[in-house]
């Protein structure tokens, strides 16, 4: 969604009734976020600068709260998102093995993105998979059990797409 | 969907749906779509049942249900009439299932449960002993109903609760009943829910928020999200009953963006209770009106502390704030309203506490902690999943008895309880039972209920450390002990853990523990470094082992130890050499051997060795100075 498009009443749901005008715009901003992140894939600095303007709220508390939450990116995200859960039953079943896999077959550290944007790599609090750890979710998508063989043909997978 | 008018017109339709949706002779398959069922191939098994069901000109009933608890064994199924339970199904299976099972009324044999390769399968879910012991009130319907379809709440008995308190309970009898109870909230402090549903009350202001705390940032805990995803009714029903009983009219839940179905489930749930007139403006025609808004997180630990959550539901960054005010009290909620915040577990228990009766709930264990408490028992347990206990059982017997025991036969070491502000528990206290207090009194706590499982090869300073760097970096660095006193005892867990730890460390380690827990702002910071304190505790000599022999038992560290080859079993593959990547490791005619000058002990070698003859030994003396100058 662009920020033109947002509709605070609605998005803002039904406590609408009992909040102030400045209140509703402050309280949709993390939403707001959200909406464009969905959209662009991060988050572009001129969405940034006409939200502030939308909502009354100076672009510098808005980058604040926006650089507060891990959720959200300043730049842009690969084609493919791979997420090695550092949760800690994944860790104690050696996620850290699945991580440097990934890391050496793509050339990137966690948190960075491959030149070409096809693969941003990134670590994840926990997935609450943890009956199928370790685990790595690509995209939208949980895999799990990941045993070095099937690590080495995730990566094959992933470098198809 | 038509909306129910009065408490009359919800009772018709609750005995209609009782007596109609799962009627007992039913051919019915009742398929866990949890998150990881769905990850080990629930989707395929569905497609393939239901093609097969159509050739076969079977009527079958799908339901798919939340998270069954037997995440290792996934996808699971039970199948009615026949109550057999199946595990790890694959689409393959399908065919088999219906043949034997549903057209048969025989068992399939591979896909029933079975203890190990020797011991009879078993054929029902009940008798699973993963599911023995286990007492379910808050995951009751996980694997019974579709939450997606409102009508199957109603009908395994749903908002009957809702009815009874509407129709014979004044506000103040179901504050007093749950009360009475004595349920304790599930999130982690234990603090009794009725002393918060009376402190909120009782504060000044029209105006009242419900807000459920759903950022279940822990990692290994998945308790919430079962709730969510499996059964978000009972979660509403339970949040109601909270709203009537202090005078709430909004309701918010707030849920971390890591959990997409949870919030997807959790909006369809309302829009359907909405349309059925459970929510939204007098409700089955009372003057009663809540309603309920999802509010997504965006990644940040720390939000899942009240204050934080206050501050990232407005709008703020996640910052705590100094208490008092408290959330209960007026200037202290949710711009600034009195809001009552539980935990999603607390509100799910809190139906079967107002339909059945304060004195039931308080008929289950111990006295001073009643009711249920699920756990997400993982690490190195052979069966992990979602367990739901009564309060009292001993560690023991949730990790024996229902996880199965240690897996692939090793030792057992730890057992780290209350996520990453927890403590780990060593194995003289496996009998200590499951409550709030007993809990605390070891050290640890019950936080929100993960519980991983450690064994012989877990190096616990390595855990500490890697809990520590969990606190650290989801530290939102307001307040300086916090920021600063987890960052310097990480610096020096790094220190000992690669070797170069020092006298006197282990001291400061405390110090710094001791002055962080007094003196931070928030519950992250407070206990931040109990993992350290608990390590240290029951676990000093791996900490001296570290920094004195420079030696990690578990072998995980590393940097430690000193790297040989035994000969008499070395096959001379010559893996070791190709990996190493210092030259460290020679070549006679007829042995290899490890040059102790050139081993930087980055356990390449030993990663390497297909039979494991290269070994990591303590230092004799001599080559221990070699090693720490």
């Amino acid at each position: 969604m662009k920020v033109e498009e947002l509709d605070i009443d609605e998005r803002i749901g039904n406590v609408r009734e009992i909040l102030s005008d400045t209140q509703k715009k402050r309280g949709i901003l993390i939403h707001a976020f959200q909406q464009i992140q969905k959209e662009f894939n991060y988050l572009p600095a001129e969405q940034l600068l006409s939200l502030s303007k939308k909502l009354d709220i100076p672009l510098s508390e808005v980058y604040s709260t926006a650089s507060f939450y891990k959720h959200f990116y300043f730049r842009p995200r690969g084609r493919n998102v791979v997420c090695v859960c550092a949760g800690t039953a994944c860790h104690v079943r050696g996620s850290h093995k699945v991580l440097e896999k990934f890391e050496e077959a793509f050339g990137i550290k966690e948190g960075e993105t491959t030149p070409d944007l096809s693969l941003t790599l990134g670590t994840v609090g926990c997935v609450g998979c943890c009956g199928l750890a370790p685990v790595v979710t690509v995209n939208e998508e949980v895999v799990g059990d990941l045993s070095p063989d099937r690590v080495a043909s995730l990566i094959k997978e992933v470098k198809g797409k | 969907m038509e909306r129910l008018k009065s408490i009359d017109d919800f009772r018709k339709l609750s005995v209609t749906r009782k007596a109609e949706t799962f009627k007992p002779d039913t051919t019915r398959v009742r398929v866990c779509s949890g998150t990881a069922c769905a990850a080990t191939g629930t989707p395929k098994v569905l497609s393939a049942m239901e093609e097969e069901a159509g050739k076969r000109g079977i009527n079958l009933d799908i339901v798919k249900t939340g998270c069954q608890g037997l995440c290792q064994k996934g996808p699971v199924m039970k199948v009615e009439p026949h109550n057999m339970f199946y595990q790890k199904v694959k689409p393959e299976h399908a065919r088999s299932i219906l043949a034997y099972t549903v057209q048969g009324g025989m068992p399939f044999r591979q896909g029933l449960y079975r203890q190990d390769i020797l011991s009879e399968p078993i054929l029902e879910m009940t008798n699973v002993p993963f599911y023995k012991k286990q007492l379910r009130i808050a995951l009751r319907n996980n694997g019974l109903i579709d939450p997606k379809n409102i009508y199957h709440y109603i009908a395994v008995g749903g908002y009957s609760a809702l009815a009874k308190a509407l129709s014979s309970m004044t506000p103040d009898e179901a504050l007093a009943e749950v009360d009475k109870a004595n349920l304790r909230g599930r999130g982690g402090a234990g603090f009794p829910a009725g002393k918060k549903w009376k402190h909120t009350k009782r504060a000044s202001g029209r105006i009242k928020l419900v807000i459920a705390n759903g950022d279940e940032g822990d990692p290994g805990a998945f308790m919430d999200r079962a709730v969510m995803e499996g059964d978000p009714h009972s979660l509403f029903e339970g949040m109601l009953l909270c709203a009537y009983a202090i005078g709430a009219e909004y309701g918010l839940i707030y849920v971390r963006h890591e959990y997409p179905l949870a919030v997807k489930n959790l909006t369809h749930a309302i829009n359907q209770a909405m349309e059925l007139g459970l929510l939204g403006k007098n409700i089955l025609g009372t003057n009663f009106s809540f309603t309920l808004d999802v509010r997504e997180g965006a990644g940040a630990f720390v939000c899942g502390e009240s204050t934080a959550l206050v501050a990232s539901i407005e709008g703020e960054r996640g910052f705590p704030r100094p208490r008092p005010p408290r959330l209960s009290e007026h200037g202290g909620g949710a711009w600034g309203y009195p809001s009552n915040l539980n935990n999603i577990e607390t509100y799910a228990c809190v139906p079967q506490i107002i339909e059945k009766g304060a004195d039931w709930f308080l008929s289950i264990e111990t006295k001073n902690s009643p009711g249920t408490k699920v756990f997400a028992l993982t690490g190195k347990v052979v069966n992990t999943g979602l367990v739901e206990v009564p309060m009292g059982i001993t560690l023991r017997e949730i990790i024996y008895d229902i996880g199965g025991g240690i897996m692939g036969g090793k030792k057992f070491k730890a057992v780290q309880t209350g996520g990453p502000s927890g403590g780990c528990i060593p194995e003289h206290l496996l009998d200590t039972p499951v409550d709030f207090d007993t809990l605390t009194k070891v050290g640890s706590m019950m936080g929100s209920g993960g519980m991983v499982v450690m064994d012989e090869d877990n190096c616990l300073v390595d855990v500490a450390k890697y809990f520590l760097s969990f606190c650290q970096s989801e530290s939102c660095g307001k307040c300086p002990p916090c920021r600063v006193g987890a960052y310097q005892a990480l610096q020096i867990l790094e220190k000992i853990t690669t070797g170069k730890g020092a006298d006197g460390d282990i001291e400061k380690l405390i110090a710094i523990g001791e002055k962080v827990k007094e003196s931070a702002l928030c519950g992250l910071g407070n206990s931040a470094l109990t993992p350290v304190l608990t390590t240290i505790r029951y676990f000093r000599d791996e900490y001296e082992e570290h920094i004195h022999d420079k030696y990690c038992r578990a072998k995980v560290c590393r940097g430690l130890g000193t790297f040989s080859i035994d000969n008499e079993m070395c096959f001379l593959c010559g893996l070791c050499k190709q990996a190493c990547a210092f030259d460290a490791v020679k070549e006679t005619s007829r042995s290899f051997f490890i040059d102790q000058d050139y081993c930087t002990k980055c356990k390449a070698c030993y990663m390497a060795c297909p039979i494991g003859a290269v070994k990591v030994n303590k230092a004799s003396k001599g080559q221990s100075v070699k090693a720490s100058k």
